[in-house]
């Protein structure tokens, strides 16, 4: 028989009590998992659902001069400007450290055409990628697939008299209408999309790019990182973010993060007085064990230790069951809060660590005073009766 | 040479205003293999006395000497090895541990010590078949008669072999064939050449024993 013997057959004579006690830590570790977990989720959340925000890098060529304005259509200075951007440009962009996090890069070339007597703003892009960032548009027809296929925004379709599967004229260039989109209520509207060499052909204009609109989301930086990466990358760009988005989530997350710091804590100080009150009482009950204990000849330290490994069991106990509860709940509560429809299950074993760890911590740390109160009882009180 | 020398011992208990003398200028001697009673009348002491030999309780003055270590000089932690290795005690109303079965209580005193559980579980069982209790190993206290349970507590303060034998009233609990039957232990254990110091108020206990020390209002009367 070892001491651990002791402290294992004690608690197993004292299970209702010992029940509370796990009961107690259990609670405060499940809450930390949980909303641990939930965070965890929502950042996933963000990350996700990243495409439906668009763009929000976008890289201008440095210019002191131009004031351009996208969404205002000022755009015709930009092909003029003789420091353009080029496509050489854009592969540099995936070479940043962060680069898992580059969710889309879209090259664009914008002109002015004169179509049928018409001038009208051509923009060059990479139907691909382009596609890939802007999910909400709807397209009556499809994406161009080809070089001599192009996209009308509804404005230009409704000024041109143009539907799908007509035919327009670009620069002496005869392209096919592969679809129209549908209204957006922005400056795609305006625009006539067209793929982005076709467009620096035709604009007599081969590898400039006006600027690119990336899609990017860290998960652990803020964005001005990446932009910053991106910078040094590209020296002689002007790198932007474009915050509001984005940054409304975040700051949502940042603010549910804080609250659950906030509950945690005061969960876990409770779990911690609920194992400091029952040690406590665990250890008046057995005063008269104690002084038994003693006069064998059992030194304070062994009745410390006695004390100590009956917290690290209670502990290491509630620390896997509270792990598991929190990941259970996270995992069911988790996708109702969010709205999603579910969640694969995520075991994280550094987490699962930390349960553990913080559980025994609380444990041990909630027995210091009973363990030092029990050392220090007289034997001869505990044992009045001889 | 005396396996126990007590030199001139004062207890005094101070409660609020009052001071009582539990112990007043005790001297004794006791040699290896005797068989003590402490006798007197409730009050006289003894129990003090017992507490005092079992270095669990620091006299106001004097010096209490086993095998030429005087114990109360000992650190803390170095009084409680030696009570370890030099003592047995046996409790008033047992005092067994009711969470730990029968040959767990026994082991009590081994589990901090280097020995292998199966060394342990060895010196247990054999103590456990002299002190009668053979096939009682894995029970609870609670499920044991008084007589049992006090044997329980013989084995355990014997498990390790101490040199000396401490029992406060043994059969105070006991009915008197069952108290007469571990008397007659004590008596066969103390044949063996175990020394033993037992307190006890019953006359027909101390018939026992090879000498009995009389307390009266903490002084040794006659000897």
């Amino acid at each position: 028989m070892k001491l651990k013997d002791i402290s294992i057959n004690n608690l197993r004579r004292r299970k209702g009590k010992v029940f509370f006690l796990i009961l107690g830590l259990t609670i405060g570790i499940t809450t930390v998992i949980s909303l641990v977990s939930i965070s965890r989720l929502m950042n996933e959340d963000i990350a996700n659902k990243l495409d439906e925000f668009g763009a929000n890098i976008l890289i201008l060529p440095r210019s002191d001069d131009l004031s351009l304005s996208y969404g205002g259509m000022s755009i015709g200075g930009v092909s003029l400007d003789a420091r353009t951007l080029s496509d050489s440009d854009v592969p540099k962009i995936r070479e940043i450290e962060v680069l898992e996090n580059i969710n889309s890069v879209s090259p664009k070339f914008v002109g002015v055409v004169e179509i049928e007597g018409k001038k009208i703003p051509l923009m060059g892009v990479q139907f691909q990628e382009e596609g890939r960032l802007k999910k909400w548009w709807k397209i009556h027809g499809a994406l161009p697939k080809n070089k001599d296929e192009a996209l009308l925004g509804n404005e230009v379709a409704v000024r041109l008299f143009k539907s799908a599967n007509d035919h327009l004229t670009i620069n002496g260039r005869k392209v096919r209408i592969s679809g129209i989109l549908e209204e957006t209520g922005s400056q795609d509207d305006f625009l006539i999309y067209a793929d982005l060499s076709f467009v620096q052909e035709a604009l007599n204009k081969p590898k400039a790019v006006s600027l690119i609109e990336v899609s990017a989301y860290c998960n652990t930086c803020p964005i001005e990182e990446i932009v910053d990466q991106i910078s040094k990358k590209l020296p002689h760009a002007k790198v932007t973010a474009i915050k509001q988005t984005l940054q409304t989530k975040m700051e949502a997350l940042d603010h549910f993060k804080k609250f659950s710091i906030g509950i945690s804590v005061i969960v876990l100080l409770i779990g911690a007085l609920i194992v400091f009150t029952n040690m406590m009482a665990s250890v008046n009950e057995r005063k008269r064990e104690i002084g038994i204990f003693r006069a064998i000849g059992f030194r304070k330290s062994h009745i410390m230790r006695i004390i100590f490994l009956e917290a690290l069991i209670v502990g290491l106990i509630a620390g896997v069951t509270g792990y598991l509860l929190g990941l259970g709940i996270s995992h069911f509560i988790g996708p109702m809060v969010l709205g999603m429809k579910s969640v694969r299950w995520v075991i994280d074993p550094s987490l699962a660590i930390g349960a553990i760890f913080l559980s025994t911590l609380i444990g041990v740390l909630s027995s210091v005073y009973p363990a030092l109160h029990a050392s220090k009882m007289d034997p001869t009180e505990a044992l009045r009766a001889l | 040479m005396s396996l126990i020398e007590i030199k001139s011992l004062f207890k005094t208990y101070e409660s609020g205003e009052e001071k009582v003398c539990a112990l007043v200028d005790v001297g004794l001697r006791i040699r290896r293999g005797e068989f003590i009673s402490v006798m007197g009348p409730s009050g006289s002491g003894k129990s003090t006395l017992l507490t005092i030999l079992g270095g669990l309780n620091h006299p106001t003055a004097g010096e209490v000497v086993v095998d030429d270590i005087s114990i109360y000089q000992l650190p803390l932690e170095r009084l409680a090895d030696f009570r370890r290795e030099y003592l047995g005690f046996i409790f008033q109303s047992f005092q067994l541990i009711p969470y730990l079965t029968v040959i767990e209580n026994v082991m009590l005193p081994l589990s901090i010590t280097e020995r292998s559980n199966r060394e342990q579980a060895r010196m247990a069982g054999e103590i456990l078949e002299r002190t009668g209790l053979k096939g009682k190993e894995r029970r609870l206290p609670d499920q044991l008669s008084g007589g049992e349970q006090e044997r329980v507590a013989i084995a355990r303060a014997l498990v390790n072999a101490p040199p000396i034998l401490l029992a406060d009233e043994p059969t105070g609990n006991l009915d008197t064939r069952t108290g007469k039957e571990i008397m007659e232990l004590f008596k066969s254990l103390n044949a063996e050449g175990q020394t033993i110091i037992m307190v006890t108020h019953n006359p027909e206990n101390a018939v026992f024993s090879s000498r009995t020390i009389s307390l009266r209002d903490g002084r040794v009367d006659g000897n």
